[in-house]
């Protein structure tokens, strides 16, 4: 409980003092355990450089390795890294994330990873997505799994949603999961037959002795009539948020929509792509400073539009490794190794950097040359899984893994 | 004809006991043929149609109304063997349905400077133009559109355009359906993204000439094909890989002959001689290309090259071997890529030191030779074997292709050093292609449910165009596939909720119309809705749906819907 009146003390300011409104602390403690906790992942696939989007300006050894790429220290540039803790600076296009870190609402774990070693992207991402490195057969996602272990009767067909035109490594396995590429597009659209159409189908794939295309039919018919009686209509975001116009901002505000419409949405899935900066990345502008600008706008304004409600909302950022720390002869970098996540909310005990830094000079490097491994990715996972969402044993989650102490960031 | 005659007996015998009595009915009803004969009959031209079916199915995208007949009369085993040969079938149909689409003959030169340079040319004048007039358009954008510039643009997007119809029309009408379903598996293998800098301009050259003319060749001929076309070179990022610093590098070369600059350098093969007049040279190169000083490894062609397009991902090889592979190849690179310019060797890129590959050991000053070694040893590996046969037998009999199938196919690759028309053919004529457990084992991916739907209407003459546009929209943009890995070719990858419901909404499109210019509601051959709804119960599905979807389908309120329920039934999900 300590943790949770921190929040409300800091929380509570700082979210006033980005215009939302105060009258949550209220319903906060009247509700705070009737209500549903929400987790937003967020998939950068292809690799992002977490060591220039979250920026060890401390080390000497990041500046000689990347003499094209590297971030100015905070004061030494006009487009320099924005300080978090004196070692630590976000890309300056994370520039409007800074304030959610200064009230404790956003924390970062470096040298996050995979305790495998590939380098391909492929592979990283099913891994990561399965939660099982070094385990290809592994069936079902992380987040699948999550759900069935916390099977409950009151499950909606949006309990979990892809936006996105595929469902995700992730949300596949047993429980049933929504892909959704455009909400206001989900249903049968047929001129003036519709109903009659839809009811076909409904009775054909009902009866499909075809169990994939069966449960698959059942499940799309129920979020059909769900989503009808919700009766979304045109969106406004709220507080003034602005969202990018991209896809990575389009499917964060459905989102949005789909947690203030109350259809029981419990985990979100988010993609945001082309991190995979092998030839002119760019340092303060270029190639990653645009994705970082998507991403960082993205994120500010679902934060914005959700307001009081992220008082139940963990976003978790994720990319299948990191780069190597030394630039590659193209001005951009080559697959690595550790990486950096992030996690927004709420409930976050935020405003610190979290893990273990490993060092950056060739020595401590993985393998000689990427940033080296000290928290395993499913570390974050089950803290999300536990701290968060709730689940106390973590371990049908997370098969053949066993957290080390807490991080502590929830 | 002993071994033929018996896989058929043994094919019948198993598929008969499956059936269900419904079917039986209806092949007794619509043939007029007797159970007897289909289960004590070798020859192919008595299978029943649902066999039939399957190998239109497989071998292409689908049946259209008729193919069933032509196929029992030709007889099954002959026509497999016919679309093997895809050189013998005619197709001026298909000929005179692309002449319209008139970028797909062009080589990439052609295409930069009528096309894409024009293009690029006008939106640098149009930027000027902004520049100068600083107020914005009401629209907010910087650029003011004058007509010209609209042209530019217009004439550029025509390329990808022109592409992704052909692609289309092909699978829909093209009489040498195997030859296309190879050239969508081999593109997808050796995916590049259009969407990638200037990836797409080399598109149509890529497809026609990479990948077109090797898909029943050697697999050797395939990957070296892919590895020199400036479409993989920029997607991969090889053309900018260049010798790390402190390696050792040719000296550069001032001839114009692409001769060793290095006295000492002994040529590995005297053959080889004859294949250098041929190569552009460094001097070729325009200066732009020239200034450009890359230095430095560049891993992404290498790691994929073994990952994804020969040894698979547990082929058994290392990060080192990465690296090495990464040196090989320096110096492959594009002469002038805005320009169209082709595959050139660079010397001055190249990494001129030993490598040690899977083992096997590179010899100093190899030059260009070192990549062509490096393609020698991963065709030749078992794990690329493997790798293929794994990946064929997916695509031709089921998401877990049967493993006994994968080492016969594997074996077969070995045998005849990696010959895919007969690594093809051992897939289709197997025991386990025609295994009960394979029919309708597949979930049609979306570009195989756009072409079969639009085979299974049978509508003459068609605008390809808003069917590309439908690719999108299926989740399955044509050449957009981000990730190298290309699409998947499993069922859990297209079976969601949301995908489920956006093919119910093409069937419903495609038949009211909405699908401009696809209109399959109204066949343009004189026939009835009535026919073409009965044509697809009958043939194209032969027959075999469940209660539930025939209901649904008398109780249609007009018969375009019908046929609407019918594309979107779950049984046309599966192939």
């Amino acid at each position: 409980m300590i943790s949770r009146r921190i929040f409300l003390k800091n929380g509570g300011l700082a979210l006033v003092s980005l215009g939302f409104a105060p009258a949550f602390l209220a319903r906060t403690v009247a509700a705070a355990d009737a209500r549903r906790r929400v987790l937003i992942t967020i998939f950068q696939r292809g690799a992002v450089d977490g060591l220039n989007m979250i920026v060890p300006f401390g080390e000497r050894a990041y500046y000689s390795a990347r003499p094209s790429l590297a971030i100015a220290a905070p004061g030494r540039s006009p487009d320099a890294a924005v300080d978090l803790d004196g070692f630590f600076g976000l890309h300056p296009r994370l520039a409007p994330l800074k304030p959610l870190f200064e009230a404790r609402h956003m924390a970062v774990v470096h040298a996050c990873g995979s305790p495998d070693g590939t380098r391909s992207h492929f592979d990283a991402q099913d891994y990561m997505e399965t939660a099982t490195p070094g385990v290809k057969s592994t069936q079902d996602g992380w987040l699948n799994r999550y759900l069935h272990a916390r099977e409950h009767q009151a499950a909606t067909p949006f309990r979990a949603v892809a936006l996105a035109p595929q469902l995700p490594r992730s949300l596949q396995g047993l429980e049933p999961a929504l892909a959704i590429g455009q909400i206001s597009q989900f249903g049968i659209r047929a001129a003036g037959t519709g109903d009659m159409v839809q009811s076909s189908f409904e009775s054909q794939y009902a009866a499909a002795a075809d169990s994939v295309l069966h449960s698959t039919g059942r499940e799309a018919f129920d979020a059909v009539r769900m989503l009808k009686n919700a009766n979304l209509g045109q969106y406004a975001p709220a507080n003034g948020a602005d969202y990018p116009r991209s896809a990575f901002g389009e499917a964060l505000r459905q989102i949005a929509q789909l947690v203030k419409a109350d259809v029981g949405l419990e985990v979100a899935f988010a993609e945001s792509g082309n991190w995979d900066h092998h030839v002119n990345e760019g340092a303060a502008v270029g190639l990653l400073a645009t994705r970082l600008d998507d991403l960082a706008r993205g994120i500010i304004a679902l934060v914005r539009d959700l307001g009081d409600r992220m008082q139940d909302v963990v976003v978790l950022t994720m990319s299948e490794f990191g780069r190597a720390v030394v630039e590659n002869g193209n001005r951009g970098t080559d697959h690595g190794h550790g990486n950096a996540m992030m996690i927004i909310g709420g409930p976050v005990r935020g405003g610190k950097v979290y893990g273990r830094w490993p060092g950056l000079a060739p020595e401590q490097r993985y393998e000689g040359r990427d940033l080296a491994v000290t928290t395993d990715f499913r570390s974050v996972f089950a803290e999300v899984v536990r701290g968060h969402l709730g689940l106390t044993d973590t371990r049908p989650v997370f098969p053949g893994f066993t957290a080390q102490t807490s991080l502590g960031f929830l | 004809m002993n071994s033929t005659a018996s896989r058929h007996r043994t094919r019948a015998a198993v598929v008969i006991p499956l059936c269900t009595l419904t079917l039986l009915v209806f092949s007794l009803v619509s043939s007029g043929r007797s159970t007897v004969a289909a289960g004590s009959s070798a020859v192919p031209a008595h299978v029943d149609d649902k066999t039939i079916v399957h190998v239109l199915n497989r071998l292409g995208f689908g049946a259209m109304p008729g193919d069933v007949d032509r196929v029992r009369r030709m007889g099954l085993e002959k026509y497999i063997d016919q679309q093997l040969r895809p050189e013998t079938i005619p197709d001026q149909g298909m000929t005179a349905r692309l002449t319209s689409l008139d970028t797909l003959t062009l080589n990439s030169r052609e295409l930069a400077e009528d096309y894409f340079m024009p293009a690029q040319m006008a939106q640098r004048r149009a930027r000027q133009n902004a520049a100068a007039q600083p107020t914005e358009s009401a629209t907010g954008k910087r650029e003011a559109r004058t007509p010209e510039h609209a042209q530019m643009m217009q004439a550029q997007r025509q390329v990808f355009a022109d592409l992704a119809q052909q692609k289309i029309l092909r699978a829909i009408y093209s009489e040498r359906q195997l030859n296309e379903v190879l050239v969508d598996f081999w593109f997808n293998h050796f995916n590049v993204f259009a969407g990638k800098g200037l990836t797409r301009n080399y598109l149509t050259e890529y497809e026609r000439d990479a990948i077109r003319p090797h898909v029943l060749g050697k697999f050797r001929d395939l990957l070296e094909a892919t590895a020199k076309s400036p479409a993989m070179l920029f997607y991969l990022d090889n053309w900018q890989s260049a010798a790390p610093e402190g390696a050792r590098i040719a000296a550069p070369n001032t001839g114009h002959r692409a001769i060793p600059s290095n006295p000492r350098r002994p040529f590995r093969r005297p053959g080889q001689i004859g294949t250098l007049p041929r190569q552009r040279t460094v001097a070729d190169l325009p200066p732009n290309a020239q200034n450009r000083k890359p230095r430095g490894l560049n891993e992404n062609y290498a790691r994929e090259l073994m990952e994804l397009h020969t040894l698979g991902v547990d082929g058994g090889y290392t990060q080192k071997d990465v690296q090495e592979i990464a040196r090989a190849f320096t110096g492959w690179t594009i002469a002038n890529p805005r320009q169209g310019g082709g595959f050139v060797f660079d010397p001055r890129m190249h990494d001129d030191g030993e490598k040690i590959v899977l083992g096997h050991k590179i010899k100093a000053s190899g030059g260009e030779h070192d990549g062509k070694e490096v393609l020698d040893i991963l065709a030749s590996h078992p794990s690329t074997a493997r790798f293929i046969a794994t990946k064929l037998a997916r695509r031709f009999v089921a998401d877990e292709p049967p493993p006994s199938l994968v080492d016969r196919a594997a074996q077969r690759f070995r045998d005849t050093k990696g010959d895919l028309r007969e690594v093809v053919r051992t897939i289709l004529t197997s025991r386990e292609f025609f295994a009960p457990e394979a029919y309708r084992a597949k979930v049609k991916t979306p570009f195989e449910f756009v072409a079969s739907a639009a085979r299974a209407t049978a509508a003459d003459s068609l605008n390809a165009m808003p069917l590309v546009q439908a690719m999108r929209e299926l989740g399955m943009p044509l050449y957009q596939c981000q990730p190298p890995t290309g699409y998947a070719d499993r069922a859990e990858a297209w079976v969601n909720t949301g995908a489920l419901l956006n093919r119910m909404n093409f069937a419903v499109a495609l038949t009211e119309g909405r699908v401009r210019g696809a209109r399959a509601a109204q066949p343009s051959r004189g026939q009835s809705v009535e026919l073409a709804r009965d044509e697809i119960v009958d043939e194209v599905l032969a027959g075999d749906l469940s209660s539930s979807t025939r209901e649904t389908v008398a109780k249609a309120s007009r018969p375009s819907q019908a046929v609407a329920l019918l594309l979107g039934s779950p049984e046309f999900q599966r192939r």
